[in-house]
């Protein structure tokens, strides 16, 4: 008896010092930011054993992880990113870097601008234009439709816009997501049975420019120059989604939705 | 590395100082994209040590973002009964961009092969 309650002393002791270091930053911080790689990785471990399924993207199981330890430990969402800052710093440089694969893709423009710029132009309005109204309709309030507009650009450009704009920069990311899985899974049918298209370089542009990285994704798996259209697709509406973007929010504001 | 680090991290603060000096609706970050592929067009040899530092960075964007998606606990509260409209404009808007794409760019490349073809006659 004495010695289960010296023992549980000890638990407790030590219960203490674990909470004492967990509440100082340095700590918290490499706790966190291992605990989200750690994530991931296993995340990405599941997807390969999935065989690529897109329910199984790594980004929503280990987010949905990261959630879960969250909730396990009772941790608040703000201590959390407060801890991770280190890891969401590298979000800007690495939003910078997009320009790299962007730049190896405008040599293949030359021969193609014109149809590409036509398309680039109705897409991205479109996809823009069409989240907006739809949103509306339905009820969604401005912040909401702040997020949902620009979710067919890549997430780093959605995230950053939505956020720049005044809506949740984490529902800017899962309207990306839901997106990309809708896009890629509903492209084929699309394209068979409405534009009845089998041009493996129209395929790939709007995988690309609609489901963003994830669409990319596919287009890589139908052929590597419908790859290469899909990423010049996705690269080129990031850019337009961004100067598309302030004439949106002003719509958006001219509805005068909600909330 | 270390110089594709600085020029990077160089390019996202001059699209954050260019941003707020020119008043320019756009975050810093894309600023400072459009300025690096600027840069990449003056100065091609750049292509190879940037992309050594780009791929890594790139190929793990989804964990970056991971911090962010989490976030969506905190939208809970203020989202409900905002669902519907938030998923029929992902899915339909989808479906819409996807259509609008395909058929503008089928009609235009069409368009161009018969004026190449006009030509060559």
């Amino acid at each position: 008896m004495r010695v289960d309650m010296a023992a549980g002393s000890v638990v407790r002791d030590l219960l203490q010092v674990i909470q004492a270091l967990l509440d100082s930053p340095a700590t918290s911080t490499t706790l966190w930011i291992t605990a989200t790689l750690a994530s991931y990785w296993a995340a990405a471990a599941l997807y390969r054993a999935t065989r690529a399924h897109p329910l199984c993207l790594p980004v929503v199981t280990g987010t949905a992880a990261v959630i879960a330890l969250l909730r396990a430990t009772g941790t608040s969402y703000e201590t959390y990113f407060a801890a991770v800052r280190p890891l969401v710093f590298l979000l800007g440089p690495a939003t910078v870097a997009l320009a790299v694969p962007m730049h190896g893709q405008i040599k293949t423009l030359r021969n193609i601008w014109k149809p590409i710029a036509a398309a680039l132009a109705v897409g991205s309005t479109v996809a823009v234009g069409s989240a907006v109204a739809i949103g509306w309709v339905f009820g969604a309030h401005a912040p909401t439709l702040v997020a949902i507009a620009p979710r067919s650009a890549t997430m780093p450009i959605a995230t950053s816009l939505a956020e720049h704009f005044g809506g949740p920069a984490s529902l800017a990311a899962v309207a990306v997501l839901v997106t990309g899985v809708a896009g890629t899974m509903l492209c084929g049918p699309v394209l068979r049975w409405v534009v009845r298209s089998e041009d493996e370089a129209v395929q790939g542009f709007a995988l690309g420019l609609t489901a963003h990285a994830i669409g990319t994704g596919r287009a890589l798996q139908i052929s590597e120059r419908a790859g290469a259209y899909a990423a010049l697709g996705m690269g080129l509406n990031g850019l337009l989604t961004a100067v598309l973007m302030p004439a949106a929010v002003a719509a958006i504001a001219l509805l005068g939705a909600g909330g | 590395m270390i110089r594709a680090f600085v020029l990077l991290l160089l390019m996202q603060l001059c699209g954050d100082l260019l941003g707020a000096a020119l008043r320019l609706p756009l975050p810093g970050t894309l600023i400072g994209m459009v300025l690096l592929l600027a840069f990449m067009s003056l100065k091609p040899q750049a292509g190879q040590w940037l992309e050594d530092t780009a791929q890594p960075l790139l190929r793990n964007l989804m964990l970056l973002l991971i911090p962010y998606i989490a976030g969506i606990v905190t939208q809970m509260d203020s989202m409900a009964g905002q669902w519907l409209p938030f998923f029929l404009a992902c899915v339909l808007g989808a479906v819409l961009s996807l259509a609008a794409t395909a058929w503008t760019l089928r009609w235009m490349l069409a368009r161009q092969a018969r004026a190449e073809a006009g030509h060559a006659r």
